[in-house]
């Protein structure tokens, strides 16, 4: 604390300009140093998330000043078989795709920590999935399930005589759901996995070496000591997942922009359907509106009922 | 298998090296796994790819030709994008938004990862905190009244708007990242040279900044990869087919009609990907770092 007495002290033996002196004044340059970070965060960000509330209040279409109608929009979202649909889909698609994710990217996180040649180079190929703009990726994968050049469709008809006929994928409503989940499995699987295996790097093999001596079984280690250990991380990494997930838009609006007969609306694409698209900005902010309870319930959900039972299994191992 | 075993029981830490395990248990329990995460992976990457140089006689003949190959390959897809699409064009603007949000957002949370964790002020911890939840507020809630916010501002339809929209996303995780940097790097340094006489911004500029380069590196690579990818605010807020950035044109400008022109589209995604895998490849050390260091901390 001593330190912040110091730079007046240095300024009064060089006697510096004015200009110098007041951009080595300590207040004034912490305002200067947070000014373009807060004003950029409180302009782009706060303000937008201020008048999105305000907006779903209103019926503001585009070119048109809306008023305020209470909660007619939310009423009207209430009795819309459309929105009840997305949020259906939303909590499945997250729900399904964060369980993939998580269950298939720990399984590679585990894989990953052992030794094996290039294991560089292989670690840095399983995140390309996570670089590459999700858009392309997903029309990589809208190919893929083509009705009549599907190449799965080719593997299992023509290669392997599973099937008679092509898969329709993107055809019907629930192989539609399943593909698009799946698309968006492939996509997260690299982020859980690398983030996990920072996790599994950080945990002293003492405790392997130990558990080992006792005749713990290979399962046994990973329940009683991998798990626990990995707590906190998996709570983080899920939350984030989970948010990001559930308001997940491009994967949906590249595949199927919502189709077969909007079945596979998220709240995202219909936001931007009925706002954007459709012009009626007031009922977009609402449904947008709309996903903030399912976000924060869901991140409290995550996080503290994870930390929770890291905290109880902590206490049990110490 | 008993040197790999005792090699790998100096360096490892993991359980299943350090069991006895034969070779042929590790090969169905590792490697076999593996390689088809890998495989899996990777095959869009291989179909993207395969499809962008295939004519379209092979394209869409499954029974004369192996799918898997390209027998007679053709540039018709990339020079059908290049010169007779505006695809180079798109290809200018994302990269112009790209490094313009990149600068803009590491300028910004370069000083403000300074003030909180150099400058030490009361409340510090709070400000830090509240930059760390911005991250959390997804896209996908702001685009429509960010819209009209920026058509306040009169900037839609101009490739200003998503330069500074983007740091809302960009500057919560750079900031992040970098008091992570600032926090590593030791306090008498600056000290040492408070004595001396010199200024803050001084001692930012020589003796931090320098020290914190790879810091700086992996909040860039990041920030030019999540603005380079960035889909729903360009979407929702350019208009015109010249100005938009490459993942929104692919999907709005090239897919018209009920035929899909599969080998342009693919082309037009392989192309679009490459600038950020070069980008991944060349300084995947950074990156891998940034992303664990940032959850990890």
């Amino acid at each position: 604390m001593s330190v912040t007495t110091l730079p007046s002290r240095g300024a009064t033996l060089r006697q510096p300009g004015w200009l110098a002196r007041l951009f080595d004044y300590k207040p004034f340059l912490i305002v200067m140093c947070l000014a373009p970070a807060i004003g950029l965060l409180l302009v782009f960000l706060t303000y937008p998330l201020g008048l999105g509330i305000w907006l779903a209040f209103t019926d503001t279409t585009i070119g048109q000043r809306g008023i305020y109608i209470g909660l007619e929009n939310f009423q009207y979202l209430l009795k819309d078989p459309l929105w009840w649909n997305a949020v259906f889909y939303s909590i499945f698609y997250t729900a399904v795709a964060t369980f993939g994710k998580f269950a298939l990217g720990f399984w590679l996180a585990l894989l990953l920590n052992n030794h094996f040649p290039l294991k560089s180079l292989i670690r840095a190929i399983v995140l390309l999935p996570w670089i590459v703009p999700t858009v392309l990726s997903a029309l990589a994968f809208w190919w893929i399930y083509d009705p009549q050049f599907s190449i799965i469709s080719y593997l299992l008809v023509d290669v392997l005589h599973l099937r008679d006929s092509n898969v329709d994928f993107l055809g019907s409503p629930w192989p539609a759901r399943f593909s698009l989940i799946a698309a968006n499995i492939w996509r997260g699987i690299p982020f859980v996995a690398i983030s996990l295996l920072a996790g599994l790097q950080t945990i002293s093999p003492s405790l392997y070496e130990a558990a080992m001596l006792d005749g713990a079984t290979s399962w046994q280690r990973f329940r009683y000591i991998t798990f626990p250990m990995m707590m906190p991380i998996l709570a983080i990494v899920m939350t984030f997942s989970i948010i990001f997930t559930f308001t997940d838009f491009q994967l949906v609006y590249a595949i199927t922009r919502g189709g077969p007969v909007n079945s596979t609306h998220l709240l995202a694409t219909l936001a931007f359907q009925r706002g954007i698209a459709g012009g009626e900005l007031g009922e977009g902010a609402a449904i947008a509106v709309s996903m903030i309870p399912f976000l924060v319930f869901a991140t409290l959900f995550s996080y503290f009922g994870l930390a929770r039972r890291k905290w109880q299994q902590g206490e049990a191992n110490d | 298998m008993t040197d790999l075993a005792a090699q790998s029981n100096v360096t490892s830490a993991t359980p299943d090296t350090m069991a006895w395990d034969s070779r042929a248990r590790r090969v169905v329990m590792i490697y076999l796994p593996l390689a088809c995460f890998i495989l899996i992976l990777l095959f869009p990457f291989y179909w993207m790819a395969i499809t962008s140089f295939k004519p379209n006689a092979e394209l869409l003949n499954y029974k004369e030709h192996n799918p898997f190959w390209i027998t007679s390959p053709t540039l018709a897809h990339v020079k059908h994008l290049l010169f007779d699409t505006s695809y180079p064009r798109w290809l200018k603007t994302t990269m112009l938004v790209a490094i313009g949000s990149t600068f803009l957002s590491l300028f910004a949370s370069t000083l403000a990862a300074y003030a909180i964790e150099r400058l030490r002020f009361r409340g510090s911890p709070y400000v830090g905190l509240g930059i760390y939840l911005a991250y959390l507020v997804p896209p996908s809630i702001l685009f429509i009244p960010l819209a009209t916010v920026i058509v306040q501002f009169g900037l839609f339809d101009s490739p200003l708007a998503l330069i500074l929209v983007y740091p809302t996303f960009l500057v919560p995780f750079c900031t992040w990242l970098l008091i992570g940097y600032f926090k590593s790097i030791p306090y008498e340094l600056e000290e040492c040279a408070l004595v001396d006489g010199a200024t803050r911004l001084q001692i930012l500029w020589r003796i931090t900044l320098p020290l914190a380069v790879p810091g700086l590196i992996s909040a860039g690579i990041f920030s030019f990869t999540l603005s380079w990818n960035e889909f729903i605010y360009a979407l929702a807020f350019i208009q015109s087919g010249a100005n938009k950035t490459v993942p929104v044109a692919i999907l709005t400008e090239l897919v018209t009609g009920d035929v899909y022109q599969w080998g342009a589209l693919m082309a037009g995604s392989l192309l679009g990907s490459l600038p950020v895998a070069l980008f991944y490849s060349l300084f995947v050390d950074y990156y891998v770092s940034s992303l664990t260091g940032a959850v990890k901390e």
